[in-house]
C-alpha cells in the first residue's frame, strides 16, 4: 500500500491575495488546512534600529511606512509617545485635526480593505467604487502635507502646519476636462473644510453602494460567513484588537475607553459583531467607516469656530516661524539647534496606543536623555493578527485563505516593520 | 512608600499585597506603572495577574525584547565646555556607526537584557509594564508566556529573533523577522546598523548570492544627553513622576 502524506502547498510571497510579501506554508490534506504556517519578514527594514540612530522628529516620515494604508494613525501613535515622555500637550485645534485626519484615514484604510476584500473574493466593482472615494480622501491628506501616501504630517507638540483656506483644484489634463473636470472639482471652490463637509454628506450614499453590493450578496455570504469563527475568549487570549475584537463580541474601543486626542468630545457609537466570523468583521468595518463620517462631520464643526494655534509654542520642541527666525537671535539659535541636534527628551519609558484602523497600535519609547531614542518598540496590530493565523485557519478549505488573509487586514509593512 | 498618582494607586496597592517580594521593584513614570519582575517569579506573577479577578490582566498587548548597551552614553560632552569644535560628536563610535569588523566588544554588565510586557486589563481598564532583566547576558534566558497568553508566541520568536533572548518553554522559537540562515541578532546594540552581508542576483551564477556589505557606517546626527532644567519647570510636570 501506497503511504498517503499531507501536501505541503507554498502560497506567496508575491501572490496578489496575500496582500504584500505575505509566504504561507500551508499543510494540506486534500483541500483541507491542516497547518499554516506564515514566514514573515520578507519586508522586514529595521524601522525600530533605524529609528534608534536619528533624532526623534527624523522617525515620523518612517511611521507612515509602517502600515502605509493608515499612516497618519501610526504617525500619532509615536508622537504621543513623545508628548509623554515630553509632557506636553498639542493645543486643542490640532488635538481636533488628528482626529479628523485619524478618521479619514479610517476611512481610507476600511475602503482599501473592503476592496481588496471584495476583489480577493471576486466582486470587482466594489474595488473600482472604493477606489474613487478613496482617490477624494488622498486629496485631503495632499491638501495638508503635499503628500498623498506618506504626510508626516504630525509633530510632538501639534501638527505641521494648520488647515488650508484654499483646497486645491485638480488642472485640466488630456483625461480631465470639459464636464468631467467641472464635475471633480464641484467640492474644490472653498477652503479645505468644505470639501471635507461636502464630502462627508456624499459619503453615507456611498457606503450605501457598497453595501447593496455585498451585504446581501448570496456569493460573499458564502464565502465570509461562518468563515474564520473567533470566539470572544480565544480573540482576547490571542491579542486580538480593533474590528478583529469587535467582531467577535467585546465592545473595546481605545477611543471610548481610554481616549485620547479630542474623541471623549465627539459623538460615536462602537459597531459589534455577534458571530465573530468574516461576515460580521466586514459589517463593523462598514459601519466603522459611517461613524468616521460623523466624527468627520463634528470636527468640521468645531474647526470652523475655533480658529487658534495648532502647534504647540515651545521653541525646546517646535520650530520658531521663519519671520521670528529672522527677527530674533533667541529664536534663530533655537531653529538652529532643533534642526541640527533635535530636542532631548527626558529620560523614561512610556507606551502610548491608539486606536488605529487595524487594531491597537501602540509606542513603546525608551529613552535614556539623549535626543534620539534609546529603544523604539512598535506594536502593530496586523502583527498580533496574522500570528492567530495558524488557528483561524486550521478544519478550513484552502480557497478560504484568501477571505480569511483579507479578513484580518493585515499589511506587511507593518507586521514587518 | 511615597505615593502614586490617583490613577494608579489601587493597582499599585493591590500589587503590593498580593505579590510582595516576588516583585523586585514598583515604579510609575508619567503616570504608567512597570513591575520589574525577578525570572523566578516571571511565570507565577504572569499566572496570577491573568486569573486573579483584582487584575484580570486578559491580554498581553505587547512583548518585546531591550538591550540596555550603552544606555545613557552620549557622543558629545555637553555637561562640560571643551574647545575641541564639532567634529567632537561626528568620530565617535556611537551606535550605527561602526561596521561589522569594528563593532564593540560588549563587556559582562548585569541586567545588559530584558523582556518588557504590556498587559491590558478590559474588565478594569487598566494597563500595567512588566519588565524581566535576563539573568545572565551571555545567554539571556528568560521563562516563556505562551502558556499564559498565547499572543506572547510571535512577540517572544520576535525577542529571540532580534536580540537572542531565549524563552525557555517556547515550543516553537524559530527566526520570524530576519532572513532564512541569518547569523547574530541584529538587535543588540553591539550589531551594526548597516548589517553584515548583503544580498543580490548574480547573472553569471544565476542565484542569488551573499556578499559582505559595503555601505560606510554613517550617522548624521551625534547623540547628545542634555540633562538641563529645560522640562523640569513645564507646566503640566507633577511630583509625582518621581520614581517610587
Amino acid at each position: 500500500m501506497s503511504e498517503i502524506r499531507n501536501f505541503t502547498l507554498n502560497f506567496g510571497p508575491q501572490h496578489p491575495a496575500a496582500h504584500g510579501a505575505l509566504r504561507l506554508i500551508l499543510e494540506l490534506n486534500g483541500e483541507t488546512v491542516e497547518r499554516a504556517d506564515p514566514h514573515i519578514g520578507l519586508l522586514h527594514r529595521a524601522t525600530e534600529k533605524l529609528a534608534e540612530t536619528k533624532p526623534f522628529n527624523h522617525s515620523i516620515g518612517y511611521m507612515d511606512r509602517l502600515d502605509y494604508m493608515s499612516m497618519m494613525c501610526n504617525e500619532h501613535a509615536y508622537v504621543r509617545a513623545i508628548e509623554h515622555l515630553l509632557d506636553i500637550e498639542a493645543p486643542e485645534r490640532a488635538q481636533y485635526i488628528r482626529t479628523m485626519y485619524d478618521e479619514i484615514t479610517r476611512i481610507l484604510n476600511h475602503l482599501m480593505w473592503v476592496a481588496s476584500n471584495a476583489l480577493d473574493l471576486g466582486a470587482m466593482t466594489v474595488f473600482l467604487w472604493a477606489f474613487r472615494e478613496r482617490e477624494g480622501l488622498l486629496d485631503a491628506y495632499e491638501a495638508v502635507s503635499g503628500a498623498r501616501m506618506h504626510p508626516t504630517y504630525y509633530r510632538p507638540g501639534g501638527v505641521y502646519r494648520d488647515l488650508p483656506e484654499q483646497m486645491p483644484k485638480l488642472a485640466e489634463s488630456r483625461w480631465r476636462k470639459g464636464q468631467d473636470l467641472e464635475r471633480m472639482n464641484r467640492w474644490r471652490n472653498g477652503s479645505l473644510l468644505d470639501y471635507l463637509e461636502a464630502f462627508t454628506g456624499d459619503f453615507f450614499d456611498r457606503v450605501d453602494d457598497y453595501e447593496t453590493m455585498l451585504t446581501d450578496n448570496r456569493i460573499w455570504k458564502q464565502r465570509t460567513v461562518g468563515i474564520g469563527e473567533v470566539s470572544p475568549e480565544r480573540a482576547l487570549q490571542m491579542g486580538f484588537t480593533g474590528p478583529m475584537l469587535r467582531g467577535s463580541g467585546v465592545a473595546w474601543d481605545l477611543r471610548k475607553k481610554q481616549p485620547y486626542a479630542k474623541y471623549a468630545d465627539v459623538d460615536f457609537d462602537i459597531p459589534v459583531g455577534s458571530n465573530g466570523d468574516c461576515y460580521d468583521r466586514y459589517l463593523v468595518r462598514i459601519e466603522e467607516c459611517r461613524q468616521s463620517a460623523r466624527i468627520i462631520q463634528q470636527c468640521i464643526a468645531w474647526l470652523r469656530a475655533n480658529p487658534g494655534p495648532v502647534m504647540l509654542k515651545n521653541f525646546k520642541v517646535s520650530p520658531p516661524t521663519r519671520t521670528e527666525m529672522k527677527d530674533d537671535m533667541e529664536a534663530l539659535i533655537h531653529h538652529f539647534k532643533l534642526f541640527t541636534e533635535g530636542y532631548c527628551v527626558p529620560e523614561g519609558e512610556a507606551y502610548a496606543a491608539i486606536e488605529a484602523p487595524k487594531g491597537e497600535f501602540g509606542c513603546y519609547l525608551i529613552s535614556d536623555g539623549a535626543n534620539k531614542p534609546f529603544r523604539v518598540h512598535l506594536r502593530g496590530p496586523a502583527f498580533v493578527h496574522l500570528s492567530a493565523m495558524d488557528e483561524m485557519a486550521r478544519g478550513h478549505m484552502l480557497s478560504d485563505i484568501p477571505a480569511l488573509i483579507a479578513t484580518q487586514d493585515i499589511v506587511l509593512g507593518e507586521v514587518d516593520r | 512608600m511615597s505615593a502614586f498618582s490617583p490613577r494608579n494607586e489601587t493597582l499599585a496597592q493591590q500589587l503590593r499585597e498580593v505579590f510582595g517580594d516576588k516583585i523586585a521593584e514598583l515604579i510609575e513614570h508619567r503616570r504608567q506603572l512597570t513591575a520589574v519582575v525577578p525570572a523566578e517569579h516571571w511565570l507565577d506573577v504572569a499566572w496570577q495577574l491573568r486569573d486573579d479577578p483584582r487584575f484580570a490582566f486578559q491580554q498581553l498587548i505587547d512583548l518585546c525584547g531591550v538591550d540596555y548597551l550603552g544606555y545613557g552614553d552620549d557622543e558629545w560632552e555637553t555637561a562640560e565646555a571643551s574647545g575641541s569644535g564639532f567634529s567632537r560628536g561626528v568620530d565617535a563610535a556611537g551606535p550605527g556607526r561602526f561596521s561589522w569588523d569594528e563593532r564593540p566588544e560588549a563587556e559582562d554588565f548585569p541586567n545588559r537584557f530584558a523582556a518588557v510586557v504590556q498587559l491590558l486589563s478590559q474588565a478594569h481598564n487598566r494597563r500595567l509594564r512588566l519588565r524581566c532583566y535576563a539573568p545572565a547576558d551571555d545567554l539571556p534566558v528568560v521563562p516563556s508566556l505562551i502558556e499564559v497568553w498565547s499572543s506572547a508566541n510571535w512577540f517572544e520568536r520576535e525577542a529571540f529573533d532580534l536580540f537572542g533572548i531565549i524563552f525557555e518553554g517556547h515550543p516553537d522559537l524559530r527566526r520570524i523577522l530576519t532572513d532564512y540562515g541569518f547569523i547574530g541578532h541584529p538587535f543588540r546594540k553591539d550589531f551594526p546598523l548597516v548589517g553584515n552581508v548583503a544580498v543580490r542576483y548574480d547573472e553569471e551564477k544565476e542565484r542569488v548570492v551573499y556578499e559582505p556589505v559595503e555601505i560606510e557606517p554613517r550617522v548624521g546626527v551625534p547623540r547628545v544627553v542634555r540633562r538641563d532644567s529645560r522640562y523640569v519647570d513645564m507646566p503640566r510636570g507633577e511630583s509625582e513622576d518621581q520614581p517610587a
